[in-house]
């Protein structure tokens, strides 16, 4: 059976790389006694994939985690299990059945949304600069410029790009905070950074390690309609057996 | 959510940040409020290094079970960070809390190798702790040392306040209740020191005085308070299967170097190899029971999520219960995807049939540490490991699928000729020759790979080699050299490779290991040069040693080069390892004639652990 987990990571956890995510969830699933399927082989590893890597000291409220499980386990009993076994900073939100044809998170994810907040540290830098106290207010103006050419880093090296037709929504949420709706996937990902670095450099700013503060607030898939659909929304809750199920614990 | 002591710019702005911030499963987390004695535990190395250690886990969960103990984790931070907290004064912290160290009561450090030595004045620098244990003050955390290296802890004496020798289950619920008693009692420092000092295993260097002969070695080691033991004792667990062992390890978040369960199955080794010092400061052996062990291995794969179990001794080999051991990991965890991972067997029949269930033959190989390549030095050494044995074992390995072997030498060994070393290649060679007498063309799967690597052999105190000298820097190259030469001029070369240690760290570690209090005086000149993370080779350079102990008037040579006289005071005569003087000297002189030792399960040879009442001085022989 195919099962999306939903979980969020703040605080501390933050700082785990990608890597450590995956071994953080190895042992976690292990810990909560979820009945995992493993891979063949002399080796066998557990079926376990993620949506989309975090950059490093972003918080999200929205990472996703495909598994597959040899029996059902009730979503009830399963989110009391492994919120038993996580640590701080790494909450599980839900775990949902998926349809046995459904495409697993990493290859579907088209789309992102994100909180950028300006810290303290940047929005103190930027008034002691030439250019006056910093500013959301021309954000509207901005997003109105037909192209937004910035430098990408690529394999190969550098490549400009017009963001203009990624950036899916947008807006000033208030002096300090921006959101942002952005493609995201294996063919176009945009991060945040770049945004904001785009939005920044005509204005003689830049941005360096601890300026933004970055939450990711949701993956999403490609809609049929051609809008975007959470990730979540793949799933639905797998309910209990009376009496408790038989994986119980 | 705790704090976390750096910004999100500095966690952003160096490697690894997952190294600094804490909250791993099985953390301990505590109220500051309900806790009286605060204990932050150091391993001066990075945290990959420090959180593959037993000991740690062992004695943390220990501490964070007494009542009113909170004790934290602290690692070494690496160059990078270092630089930061010094430019920004950001006082070293610890990793549960991550509160500055300086504000705890005790700041233990456990000392598992000479090249981490520079890493203990980089924490308590960080730490903003007084470098000198007589600069300390009433606020100051009490400084501890623990650890194999204490037992020589003379290079370290002027930094620590005490040292704990021994096993660390047996004392410190005594040494906390003397902190308390003396903080009740309004005492000073040095008032609580004169209590630790009355502890067993409590060895406080202050309290000791040492004069030197003219020609630097040491004349005697004198107590110069009342009260305080001519010598000390080590301590030693007897109940070792009634007492201390995490069953919730900490889990570290972020890759380190045994990420897995770890079953200390014994401790000690019976072999009595008289280059090794872990195989007489743990005698007597001692085995945990088999209930003990399941119960925890158990608890702790339950507790950790871990996807592999491994088993901790100096030789797994010897212990009594290893099959019924053995047999009952594979069946309570062979389904379960638990890696069973057996370090340090004896390759016979048993071991391989083990290994071909729990490895990938393939892709695994086999272990032999013959040590030495001659018969005549391994009786030398009293490595009770012969040819026929290893030739034997490997045949049974090839026939079974292996086709990879590792052997482990050392070089420099007192007594060793050209000819020993030359027997390295030889014995490598006739192992590859064996492969293709033993294996049949048309069942071969490629080539045999025979790896030999060796190390260069430092003489540690508490073993029958103390007295040894050791050879020149050069000579060992030069020894390492020959061998390689050797190797390729082998008729199975092409399936023979050779590795083999610097050399530099060879001669600072012989420094260091028979050192003296004279090298406190070198180890701050070469810290305050910036010399930290020696462990590591891009930050170690053994000439800033030899200037600064040029510096002192102190050379190299006179620790390292001369073979020490019968009745010479050594300065870690201070310590009592439970084997006596007496025995290692016989059985130093046992060596120079060649004649090997039986080990203590087939006679014992009277080396004084038998004291300790238990383990296996007071098994049945037959």
């Amino acid at each position: 059976m195919k099962v999306r987990i939903k979980f969020t990571k703040y605080g501390a956890m933050r700082f785990l790389g990608h890597l450590d995510v995956m071994r953080y969830f190895q042992k976690l699933l292990r810990r909560a006694k979820i009945p995992m399927r493993y891979s063949e082989g002399f080796h066998p590893h557990q079926i376990l994939s993620f949506a989309q890597p975090l950059g490093l000291g972003l918080a999200s409220e929205a990472e996703y985690a495909d598994i597959e499980i040899t029996e059902p386990v009730a979503s009830e009993e399963a989110l009391r299990r492994l919120r038993e076994a996580s640590a701080e900073g790494i909450d599980i939100v839900s775990f949902c059945r998926l349809p046995d044809d459904a495409k697993g998170a990493m290859s579907i994810v088209a789309g992102a949304d994100y909180r950028v907040r300006f810290t303290g540290r940047f929005l103190e830098r930027a008034a002691s600069g030439a250019d006056g106290p910093f500013t959301l207010a021309d954000w509207d103006g901005f997003l109105a410029s037909e192209k937004i050419v910035t430098v990408k880093k690529t394999k190969k090296g550098e490549a400009e790009l017009d963001i203009r037709p990624f950036i899916y929504e947008s807006r000033a949420e208030s002096a300090d905070t921006v959101f942002l709706r952005l493609a995201a996937g294996s063919e176009t990902n945009i991060k945040p950074e770049l945004v904001i670095g785009a939005f920044l450099g005509p204005r003689g700013l830049e941005i360096t390690p601890g300026d933004l503060f970055i939450t990711r607030l949701e993956l999403y898939a490609a809609g049929p309609d051609g809008g975007l659909v959470s990730l979540e929304s793949f799933g639905e809750e797998i309910a209990g057996e009376a009496g408790g199920t038989a994986a119980g614990a | 959510m705790r704090r976390l002591a750096l910004s999100d710019e500095i966690l952003l702005n160096i490697e690894k940040p997952a190294r600094y911030i804490g909250g791993e499963i099985n953390s301990v987390m505590k109220d500051r409020a309900q806790v009286d004695l605060r204990f932050a535990f150091c391993f001066p190395d990075n945290y990959e290094i420090g959180m593959s250690h037993l000991g740690i886990q062992i004695l943390y969960d220990m501490f964070n079970q007494l009542e009113g103990v909170w004790c934290e984790r602290v690692f070494s931070p690496w160059p990078d960070l270092d630089r930061i907290m010094r430019r920004e004064h950001i006082p070293l912290f610890a990793l549960e809390s991550q509160d500055p160290v300086k504000d705890f009561d005790f700041l233990g450090f456990t000392l598992q190798y000479e090249m981490c030595y520079t890493n203990v004045l980089q924490a308590l620098d960080l730490a903003q702790v007084p470098i000198n244990a007589a600069d300390r003050g009433p606020g100051d955390p009490i400084v501890i040392g623990g650890g194999p290296c204490t037992y020589n802890p003379e290079p370290l004496a002027d930094f620590f306040d005490l040292f704990y020798i021994g096993e660390g289950e047996t004392q410190y619920e005594a040494l906390f209740d003397a902190y308390r008693a003396n903080r009740r009692a309004g005492g000073s420092r040095e008032d609580f020191l004169l209590r630790a000092a009355r502890i067993p295993g409590m060895y406080v260097p202050a309290f000791y005085d040492v004069t030197y002969h003219e020609d630097g070695t040491v004349r005697e080691i004198r107590p110069n308070r009342p009260g305080v033991p001519a010598r000390v004792r080590k301590e030693v667990e007897m109940s070792i299967s009634d007492t201390y062992y995490p069953e919730k390890p900490v889990v570290p978040t972020m890759k380190v170097i045994q990420d897995r369960v770890t079953l200390e199955i014994q401790r000690g080794c019976i072999r009595g190899c008289r280059f090794c010092q872990a195989g007489m400061i743990y005698r007597p052996v001692r085995e945990r029971s088999l209930e003990y062990l399941k119960d925890k291995a158990r608890k702790m794969i339950e507790s950790t999520g871990h996807e592999e179990i491994t088993l901790s001794s100096l030789s797994s080999s010897d212990y009594s219960q290893l099959e019924p051991l053995i047999n009952w990991l594979m069946e309570e965890y062979g389904s379960q995807q638990i890696n069973i991972s057996l370090p340090s067997l004896r390759i016979d029949a048993f071991s391989l049939d083990v290994m071909s269930k729990v490895q990938d033959i393939k892709k695994s190989s086999l272990t032999f540490a013959p040590e030495a390549g001659t018969q005549r030095l391994r009786d030398v050494i009293n490595k009770g490991l012969t040819e026929d044995e290893i030739l034997a074992g490997a045949r049974e390995a090839f026939l079974g699928g292996w086709t990879r072997v590792k052997l482990y030498f050392m070089l420099g060994l007192p007594t060793e000729t050209e000819e020993d070393q030359l027997g390295i290649p030889e014995l490598s060679n006739r192992i590859a020759a064996l492969y293709y007498d033993t294996v049949p063309k048309e069942k071969r799967t490629g080539r045999v790979q025979v790896t030999a690597s060796s190390s260069f052999f430092v003489p540690k105190p508490f073993t029958p080699f103390q007295w040894a000298q050791m050879l020149p820097k050069e000579e060992y190259l030069e020894r390492a050299r020959r061998v390689n030469r050797s190797m390729h001029e082998q008729l199975n070369h092409k399936s023979l490779s050779y590795q083999w240690h610097e050399a530099d760290v060879t001669v600072l570690e012989g420094v260091l290991a028979r050192g003296d209090r004279r090298l406190c005086e070198v180890l701050r000149r070469v810290y305050a040069r910036g010399q930290f993370f020696e462990a590591w080779s891009e930050f170690f350079d053994l000439d800033v040693w030899l200037e600064e102990m040029a510096a002192c008037g102190l050379s190299a040579d006179f620790y390292t080069r001369r073979e020490r006289a019968a009745d010479e005071v050594f300065p870690w005569d201070v310590i009592d390892a439970g084997v006596s003087k007496a025995f290692l000297r016989r059985e130093w002189e046992r060596a120079m004639a060649g004649v090997v030792t039986p080990n203590c399960r087939q006679k014992c040879s009277g080396c004084g652990a038998a004291a300790f009442g238990g383990g296996v001085c007071f098994e049945s022989k037959d």
